[in-house]
């Protein structure tokens, strides 16, 4: 059966994943990785954090380095765009026209920016932020003193908004809604993070949406739908994603609001699976329809889809996780708080930097925001995997022990 | 460089060469340790990345963050030799270095 070929479209973290679990799962027949972005996997990440602030290089953020795919014999094209898929005569169309034949396929296609149509929005100095290369043409613009701009007060916005005020930048975050982090978290986190980037010196301006771009070649300003205008040197828009599903929707795959997976990561062609970014699967932690944006959903839905390609069933049950580092803060979030109708505050969230926010729903515990409470996040994890029902008298009370507040 | 042991909960084990200034988590990546997944890539979130030192080697270690402490106290089976692998940065020092891989990280 050695001629055999799976392609894993899209080179990122489900990828890195995807193509070494097929190896462990005993696939020995060849292995293609084919992404567009002109680098090996790296941890996406850093790009707003430590690669941005530049405490990190290229080789720091690679998922494996070269030697990994070469030793396990997995083949890359990297720099490589999949333009379609012909699932009658099982062939991957290259941009160039070039077929490749596949007997599995694999979409990690993960996802776009969202984009805004915006006058000026073309100018230099105003990016959006998703890959490598946006970065390193973002640096050309960071400067001590400069101003930059970031619109959308999301978790990449305020990361991105810590990391260039480190560089020494002036920054303002503009943000439409009434808060920031709005679409997830409680109003305390985000009246939390709101003085946090204050007290480090971001401008955090809310209810406020952009209007246009100004500049001459290259940006200088920017203004706001109520009129004001902000100097600008640096403009970075981060306004969400849209899941990459134009390959597998041209192809005829079933696609609604993500590529449509089971539980076993196969699309509605058993030859083909998908993970990550891209994918709407059923998580039954949460017993609903889910499309996730991290790190822990491309990981662990590459490791279900690569034994799926090697005939082990194993259904995708996993807990979504997420992190965020901005100054010294580190968030770290375990399960899904939408729905909730309890949040329950451990720690001093008015004042100090560090504390736990756990979000119940019916009594039952379905998630928590930890900052700089590693406990919490680690407990808590358990905890939300049976549905516990804490007390929550007891997980206000930051003299308990935590261990025994949760314990099931 | 240095010469790092992984002994893998099988009982079987990988001796590998690093770079020094690399971490134990990243030398296990590259050299396809399967016991450690490295969620977060390092950045001591995920506690993914757990190990348990040769103990005769952890006077040789820096002491662990606070971060890290709390998180080791947290994982499946903690152990007083228990580290976070991408917190333990390899040097010259630590050539011979042996660490177990947990049975698993969750
Ligand atoms: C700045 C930033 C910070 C983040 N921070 C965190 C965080 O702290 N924690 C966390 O958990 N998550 C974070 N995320 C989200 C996380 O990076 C994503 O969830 C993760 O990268 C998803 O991986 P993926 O493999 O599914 O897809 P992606 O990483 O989106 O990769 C998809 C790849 O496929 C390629 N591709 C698409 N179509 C084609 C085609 N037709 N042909 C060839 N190649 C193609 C793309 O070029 C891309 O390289 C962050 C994301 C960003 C942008
Ligand atoms: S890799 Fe995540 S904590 Fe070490």
């Amino acid at each position: 059966m050695k001629d055999r070929h799976c392609i894993i479209i899209g080179g990122s973290h489900a990828a890195a994943q995807l193509a070494p679990s097929l190896r462990q799962n005993g696939w020995d027949s060849d292995i293609t990785i084919i992404g567009a972005e002109p680098v090996l996997p790296y941890h996406r990440p850093p790009l707003s954090k430590t690669y941005l602030s530049g405490d990190k290089n290229i080789h720091d953020i690679l998922i494996r380095p070269h030697s990994f795919y070469t030793d396990n014999d997995i083949h890359t094209m990297l720099g490589d765009r999949a333009e379609s898929i012909d699932r009658k005569r099982k062939v991957v169309v290259m941009a160039d026209g070039a077929e490749i034949p596949y007997t599995k396929l694999a979409l990690t296609t993960g996802s776009h920016v969202r984009k805004i149509g915006l006058p000026g929005v073309d100018l230099g100095g105003v990016f959006y932020l998703r890959e490598l290369d946006d970065v390193d043409r973002i640096r050309h613009y960071v400067g001590r003193g400069k101003k930059a701009v970031i619109v959308g007060g999301g978790y990449i916005g305020l990361e991105t908004a810590a990391a260039l005020r480190k560089l020494g930048m002036d920054v303002t975050v503009l943000e439409a809604l009434p808060r920031v982090l709005q679409r997830v978290t409680a109003p305390e986190v985000s009246a939390f993070y709101t003085r946090i980037h204050r007290e480090e010196g971001v401008d955090i301006v809310t209810d406020t949406a952009i209007g246009s771009i100004q500049g001459n070649g290259d940006v200088n300003a920017v203004t706001c739908q109520d009129g004001t205008v902000l100097d600008a040197d640096l403009v970075i828009i981060g306004i969400g994603i849209l899941p990459a599903t134009e390959l597998a929707g041209n192809a005829g795959l079933e696609v609604d609001n993500g590529i449509v997976v089971d539980e076993f990561a196969r699309t509605s062609d058993h030859d083909i699976v998908a993970a990550g970014d891209c994918t709407y699967h059923y998580n039954p932690i949460y017993d609903r329809h889910l499309r996730l944006e991290s790190v822990q959903n491309a990981v662990d839905q590459a490791k279900v889809a690569a034994a799926t390609l090697c005939g082990k069933l194993e259904p995708y049950s996993a807990l979504p996780w997420f992190w965020s580092d901005q100054y010294d803060l580190k968030l770290q979030i375990a399960g899904l708080s939408q729905g909730f109708d309890q949040v329950i505050i451990r720690g001093d969230i008015e004042t100090s930097r560090s504390f736990a926010a756990f979000y119940l729903r019916e009594g039952k515990l379905i998630a928590v925001d930890a900052v700089n409470r590693p406990k919490e996040f680690m407990i808590s994890k358990r905890a939300l995997m049976h549905h516990f029902s804490p007390d929550p008298v007891k997980l206000a009370d930051d003299s308990l022990k935590i261990q025994d507040v949760l314990k099931p | 460089m240095a010469q790092i042991t992984f002994i893998n909960a099988d009982g079987s084990s990988k001796e590998v060469h690093v770079e020094a200034g690399t971490t134990v988590m990243q030398a296990a990546m590259d050299n396809g340790i399967d016991g450690i997944i490295a969620e977060c890539g390092g950045a001591c979130s995920c506690a993914t990345c757990h190990v348990y030192v040769d103990e005769s080697w952890l006077p040789k270690l820096e002491e662990p963050s606070s971060i890290e402490q709390d998180m080791i106290e947290c994982v499946l089976e903690p152990e007083d030799n228990s580290r976070l692998s991408c917190q333990i940065v390899v040097s010259e020092d630590l050539d011979g270095l042996v660490v177990r891989v947990p049975e698993s990280q969750y």
